[in-house]
């Protein structure tokens, strides 16, 4: 096989990977930081498929500028840790539960 | 494998906590937020009837979401799947698209003047889809500005304005030598790179988006090194609005100038210049210009909204 089609496989892979991670995980932040590697993977596959306008695009857009929009709303909305916060808080509730022995 | 999926529905198990693990660091602001976040659960939790139907609504609500999720999953493989396999196999000429693809390949120069077929593309043959694209950028500005800016119509109490500016002070990074140090260095590069790309939009490849998009994610990093000062001081609030104003005000109307005297074999005015040089295609470079200012004052003003919640100073 040519070396390039073995990139491109292993590009396209990894592409999955990240979109089926992105759903998986249930920390926000992570979330966010594997959506941005998905961009920057698309990024490549851009340039490989002849289209170095939306590969541009895809490096400020997708990688750069939705990611820090999305970073910033995490802090907005408290998400990076009110998950684990509520997720704490039932533990602790469960270990002093009164009713049960 | 059920029991599984259900325990990472509820939000117990996660997957990749094992493979990333992100350390937490505790400080003040976020343990105040607990604590409030654990005062406001204990309020919820203490009205029992509330419980019992909130538990019950759950119940059937998880039933239902996990056949409607299924369902709807495996429809939308198939059909994304269909699609693929009756698209046109890759490097293959479809015949219903040939002909106005042939049309933009063939006879793009010397109708549009630009080297660069995919900017004679979305700014001559398409230029009507790309002023629709520029407005929802526009659109998108104005409802973040709805939705985000603040002010004290919009601010609920008193309280939230200090809790926030204190946090933003916070986490304020623009005090981080490594962060200056590094844009110092590269910020200069990349706006230039913004420009060359918005400037040769027509001989190669990008064009304004491209071009907009690099030089507004540049202003982003420029404040969050720096802090939003020395932005205000070349780009205050009014000058964004009035690029953004103007440049797709002389969008509309140099293409409405083009639609209504070029169209249906009209003869055109506007010369095409020599393809290949940097004055060439007539209005596309023109145009490439203003839709990069209203990309890179739209980006910049997303991130100024979420920041500091204004666009400007003011």
């Amino acid at each position: 096989m040519e070396l390039l089609t073995v990139f491109r496989c292993i590009l396209l892979v990894l592409l999955i990977v990240c979109a089926i991670a992105v759903n998986v995980t249930r920390n926000l932040l992570q979330a966010v930081v594997i959506f941005m590697s998905y961009s920057s993977i698309m990024c490549i596959v851009w340039i490989l498929l002849e289209s170095p306008d939306l590969a541009v695009t895809e490096a400020a857009v997708g990688a750069g500028i939705s990611g820090t929009l999305f970073l910033m709303t995490l802090k907005k909305i408290r998400a990076d840790d009110a998950d684990r916060t509520i997720r704490h808080s039932a533990e602790e509730d469960q270990q002093t539960d009164p009713k049960d022995p | 494998m059920k029991e599984w999926f259900n325990h990472w529905l509820d939000g117990d198990l996660d997957v990749m906590e094992n493979i990333l693990d992100a350390a937490e660091v505790p400080d003040r602001p976020r343990e105040e937020l607990k604590e409030q976040n654990r005062r406001f659960r204990d309020e919820v939790y203490q009205r029992n009837e509330a419980k019992g139907a909130l538990e019950a609504g759950q119940k059937g609500f998880y039933a239902l979401y996990t056949v409607v999720g299924i369902v709807s999953c495996v429809l939308l493989i198939g059909v994304l799947l269909f699609t693929v396999a009756n698209l046109p196999e890759y490097g293959h000429e479809n015949p219903r698209t040939v002909e106005v693809v042939r049309r933009y390949i063939e006879q793009g120069v010397q109708e549009t003047g630009a080297v660069n077929v995919v900017a004679g593309m979305i700014l001559d043959y398409r230029a009507f889809d790309t002023l629709g694209e520029s407005h929802v950028l526009f659109t998108a500005l104005i409802c973040v500005m709805i939705l985000l800016a603040r002010d004290s119509k919009n601010m609920r109490t008193e309280y939230e304005d200090y809790f926030t500016i204190r946090e933003d002070a916070y986490f304020d990074i623009s005090k981080d030598s490594i962060i200056r140090r590094v844009g110092y260095v590269i910020l200069p590069s990349i706006f230039l790179f913004g420009i060359y790309i918005l400037l040769n939009g027509q001989i190669s490849p990008g064009g304004g988006f491209s071009g907009g998009a690099v030089m507004g994610a540049s202003l982003i990093m420029f404040a969050a090194a720096f802090g939003f000062g020395p932005v205000d001081t070349f780009l205050p609030g009014q000058r964004i609005r009035w690029i953004a104003f103007t440049a797709l005000s002389f969008y509309s109307f140099a293409k409405g100038y083009v639609f209504f005297t070029g169209a249906n074999h009209l003869e055109n005015h506007i010369p095409k210049g020599t393809p290949g040089a940097i004055l060439s295609g007539g209005l596309i470079l023109p145009l490439d210009i203003a839709v990069g200012m209203v990309v890179a004052c739209t980006m910049f003003g997303f991130f100024s909204l979420f920041k500091r919640g204004s666009i400007g100073s003011d």
